[in-house]
């Protein structure tokens, strides 16, 4: 089978169940694929060589009851993995070697994938573009010099790219969505709480998430199965009942509800982006769904919000590196030295950018106009979720106000670069689930995607809608191979 | 002369001043494991041995709450006769430093677990009552070490983590007796509750001093100076001697006293400026948002009232109600959990025809007196609560005499022998005999005669001779109550 990388990870693990895959053919294929992608840059630490050694040993005593039996992939370089290095995308980790393994790779492992490597992220996964990254920004499959979106950028790009059949991302605010959104792939932010932050680098813990980025709402249902569980290791884990939601998966959406909120009608936001989203309700109302009008008000505050909760906890999260117990070390005259120098070479721009917005709204004196007035805020748009959800079962908005930007065009202007995650942030202020599902392109070719966010622990209803959106859809994602020779 | 006997105020010239204080003190939680992770609180092991981790601060670790530990600190505010907060907030305080792995502290901040409180100190001229303000839960940090290396500072994360109990009371101590009294009574409270051991020499328990002056009769309170960490209570009453003296000092120069943080120097018996109130630290404290608001429930609560032993203040009406005790006699006994544990078992196998009294009277006395000369603590007690209860009643029903009593405890104290054994092996039984003691007594006075005539003349003195001579004549055994009755009667 020649075309072993463009199948989808269903396809695979059908193959590899009815045995006309072994694991090994299908880890080459990857391995083969991703060492001809070294151009786009996805990988931060290749993990090949073990991981066909892993595929041999699992072919010789094959657990076909698995759900991921065998099947390689690579895993945003913001999860800890046991003995291989994990960056964070920073050269202030670059040479940190975990002894411990994250809850999330662990449950991916324990259903039988195998590691292929570490996917390029932003640093501290603080970034919209990649281009954030120690070790360089990555290329969007879908063209030349185009960013892949941030920060699961890597992991973007590698899905789409064929790198991998499925990966993991995180999800702070916007991180997975917006660049399942640029690259054609589909992304899930579970609600918070789903999955466990254990062994996960944090950026900041209250909207930090993990989630499934794949082909098809197929796949992502089937590894968000397997990421998403209890952990007592992580106080803000919630135990409640999870679906299979693969097994569960229907297209079966009639007489759903599905909210339009008035307010993601954004300024200067392109006509493309308003004509796919009229798109997608017509799409959602052939299903048999129902749309209901409805108003978040607080929309409009939910960037600034996010720009002060979420450098706060950042700025604290990050004190551990220090230079003190491990990774990059300064020299320095005395302590405090040793401390500005570590951390002034450790961190790039944007993260000390954020440290120190982080560091100012938490100080005393600022503390009740930003951080507290901010977490006041955070409410209302809760709240705001919260009153619309006893109408609607579902809300539809775009996934990013426009589609995938050229390298370096946002690099400098921090503040354009956080307007791509308007539509994202909310999300993550109220501990909801999002799935972004590729579904157009713009004139440039470029996709773009549509957002389905849901209730708290509904993942089961938004997967449901996308897998009956993306019938009708019927997206095909325009991967030239331009990269490869 | 002040009216109040124990009224601490510091005199000059034409002034006198009071001086009021505050504690935070902090006590390390008895507990097996660390307050956000799993990693043992053992005192004095290796370095870095009992370290996780969670409690290294890598890279996407999370702190999980002990609660063992959250029950402990209800314990103690219970035992303070303080307010449970149903819901308190973890929170971090934010601050580099080499052994503060994370960055920040985890510790309550607007919200912690305890809230208002009281203690009750006994003091010479009377019981007074010391407000508590609150108690939270929090994390010690770790131990830097600053001289094995002339270069470097090593670092120990073993107590990285360990749950500390900060018992902030208001400021309502007067003098540094006070502050020793009220030490005591957290220290005697929670080792009763088990919930804190209270070893200052481990750094168990240790506190923050704060310290102002104020013209006697005054209403405002002075600007206050806090001496850090202070380990014993000697050196809590002479930082807070010198600190009042000081501060006195500056006032009486038309000078002001500067707000700030200050360090007590053991060696030189002073405390000086470590950084004033424009240096202080901003903690950027915010709420944990690792850790979820620490709910408890009335049930959780009201099963920890159900574990709550008697306490020294009820402990103590006690005695006095039912063992008739003398409130001094009986706060020696209550103060120390053992020493009470001690005297109730001495009061429960004496039996039924004990003499209270007598046994306060050994234990306060000859066993407090080998204790102290042997630097044991009462648990460690080479003369077992049993066979002390045995002692005294051998004395009680005169089958030997205070004296020889004496004799036999000395025995005692070499394996804990039972002293009714000692008396018979060593025959030291107590002579009570009337017939064989006016026998001994006639032989005495028949060898005596000059000497008795000289008593009947008048001289009294002699007496005592006549005694001697009998209880030498019984090697020291002869009941001293029947001598003195047969010698009035022959003489």
């Amino acid at each position: 089978m020649s075309d072993i990388t463009k199948q989808s990870l269903s396809e695979l693990v059908k193959n590899i169940k009815d045995k006309k895959l072994s694991s090994e053919e299908v880890t080459k294929a990857f391995i083969n694929r991703s060492e001809k992608s070294k151009k786009l840059n996805a990988y931060i630490t290749e993990n090949y060589s073990s991981a066909l050694q892993k595929a041999k040993e699992f072919d010789q005593k094959p657990n076909l009851d698995l759900k991921l039996p065998g099947i390689p992939m690579a895993v945003k370089d913001l999860f800890c993995t046991q003995n291989i290095r994990t960056t964070a995308g920073s050269k202030i980790l670059n040479n940190f070697v975990p002894s411990y393994e994250s809850t999330v790779t662990k449950n991916i492992w324990n259903e039988g994938a195998i590691l292929l490597g570490k996917l390029n992220c932003d640093e501290f996964a603080m970034g919209s573009s990649n281009e954030t990254s120690f070790f360089g920004n990555v290329q969007n499959p879908i063209d030349k010099d185009l960013v892949p979106g941030g920060s699961s950028g890597g992991s973007a790009s590698a899905v789409a790219g064929q790198l991998t059949p499925i990966t993991i991302g995180t999800d702070t605010g916007g991180s997975i969505r917006q660049p399942a959104s640029f690259t054609g792939t589909v992304g899930l932010k579970p609600t918070y709480g789903s999955c466990s932050r254990y062994g996960i680098v944090a950026f900041a813990s209250s909207l930090d998430q993990a989630g499934p980025m794949a082909q098809n709402v197929k796949d992502c249902a089937l590894l968000q199965e397997v990421i998403s569980t209890y952990d007592p290791k992580d106080s803000t884990s919630i135990d409640f009942k999870r679906n299979n939601y693969s097994k569960e998966l229907t297209y079966n959406i009639k007489g759903k509800k599905i909210g339009i909120p008035k307010e993601y009608r954004v300024d200067g936001m392109p006509h493309e982006i308003e004509e796919l989203w009229q798109k997608g309700i017509q799409y959602v109302k052939d299903c048999g769904a129902e749309i209901v009008d409805i108003s978040l008000p607080h929309t409009s505050y939910a960037l600034p919000t996010y720009y002060i909760v979420a450098p706060a906890e950042a700025s604290s999260n990050l004190a551990r590196y220090d230079g003190v117990k491990y990774g990059f070390r300064a020299k320095g005259e005395n302590l405090i030295d040793m401390y500005e120098k570590t951390r002034s070479e450790g961190f790039g721009a944007e993260v000390q950018r954020r440290i120190m917005i982080g560091t100012y709204v938490l100080s005393s004196g600022y503390y009740d106009a930003y951080y507290l007035k901010a977490q006041k805020v955070r409410k209302l748009i809760k709240n705001d979720f919260d009153e619309v959800f006893n109408k609607v079962d579902a809300i539809l908005t775009p996934s990013t106000p426009s589609s995938a930007f050229k390298i370096g065009e946002k690099k400098d202007d921090p503040v354009s670069m956080y307007l791509n995650d308007i539509f994202t942030v909310p999300v993550n202020l109220a501990g909801l689930p999002g799935i972004s599902i590729p579904a157009g392109h713009d004139t440039k070719g470029y996709p773009l995607g549509l957002q389905i966010i849901g209730k708290a622990f509904d993942e089961q209803n938004i997967l449901n809608i996308a897998y009956a959106m993306e019938e009708k859809i019927n997206f095909k994602n325009k991967i030239t191979d331009w990269w490869i020779k | 002369m002040n009216k109040n006997k124990s009224e601490y105020l510091i005199n000059r010239k034409d002034n006198q001043y009071e001086v009021v204080i505050g504690l935070e003190v902090h006590a390390q939680v008895t507990s097996q494991s660390k307050l956000f992770s799993t990693s043992a609180t053992k005192f004095g092991a290796e370095p870095n041995t009992q370290v996780s981790l969670v409690d290294a601060a890598f890279p996407g670790m999370l702190p999980v709450i002990n609660e063992f530990c959250v029950k402990q600190a209800i314990k103690t505010g219970i035992g303070l006769n303080a307010k449970i907060n149903k819901r308190s907030v973890f929170d971090r305080k934010n601050y580099f430093y080499a052994d503060l792995p994370q960055g920040y502290q985890i510790s309550q901040f607007k919200d912690p677990i305890v809230g208002e409180g009281k203690v009750i100190l006994d003091m010479p001229d009377g019981q007074k009552e010391v407000g508590i303000e609150r108690l939270h839960l929090e994390q010690d940090a770790g131990k830097s070490i600053h001289d094995l290396d002339p270069q470097n500072t090593f670092v120990d994360l073993n107590r990285s983590g360990v749950a500390l109990m900060e018992i902030v009371s208001k400021p309502d101590l007067r003098s540094p007796d006070e502050v020793s009294v009220y030490i005591k009574k957290l220290r005697s409270i929670m080792r009763y509750l088990g919930t804190c051991d209270g070893n200052m020499q481990e750094g168990s328990l240790r506190a923050d001093v704060n310290v102002s002056v104020r013209s006697k009769g005054s209403k405002e309170f002075g600007t206050r100076c806090e001496i850090k960490n202070v380990n014993s209570i000697k050196f809590m009453q002479m930082a807070i001697e010198y600190e009042a003296n000081r501060q006195v000092d500056l006032l009486e120069e038309g000078k002001l006293v500067d707000q700030e943080t200050r360090l007590f120097d053991t060696k030189k018996n002073e405390t000086r400026s470590m950084r004033s109130k424009e240096d202080a630290h901003d903690y950027r404290y915010f709420p944990d948002p690792d850790l979820l608001p620490l709910e408890v429930s009335d049930d959780f609560v009201n099963k920890i009232k159900t574990d709550i032993p008697e306490l020294p203040d009820d402990k103590k009406k006690r005695f006095i109600d039912e063992f008739k005790l003398k409130p001094y006699e009986a706060n020696i006994l209550v103060s120390d959990i053992d020493t009470a544990k001690y005297f109730e078992e001495v009061v429960a196998k004496m039996g039924k025809n004990k003499d209270i009294k007598l046994a306060v009277n050994w234990i306060t006395g000859e066993l407090f007196a080998i204790l102290n000369n042997k630097n044991l603590e009462i648990s460690q007690s080479p003369i077992s609560a049993k066979n002390l209860a045995i002692l005294v009643n051998l004395i009680k029903n005169g089958t030997i005499s205070g004296k020889i009593a004496k004799t036999v405890f000395e025995l005692m104290m070499d394996g804990d022998k039972d002293p009714q054994k000692i008396v018979e092996e060593k025959g030291l039984k107590q002579q009570s005999d009337p017939k064989a003691l006016e026998a001994l007594i006639d032989k005495i006075i028949n060898d005596n005669r000059d000497k008795a005539v000289e008593y009947k003349q008048g001289k009294e003195k002699l007496f005592g001779f006549f005694v001697g001579q009998a209880m030498k004549a019984s090697g020291g055994k002869a009941n001293p109550q029947l001598i003195n009755e047969i010698l009035k009667k022959k003489l």
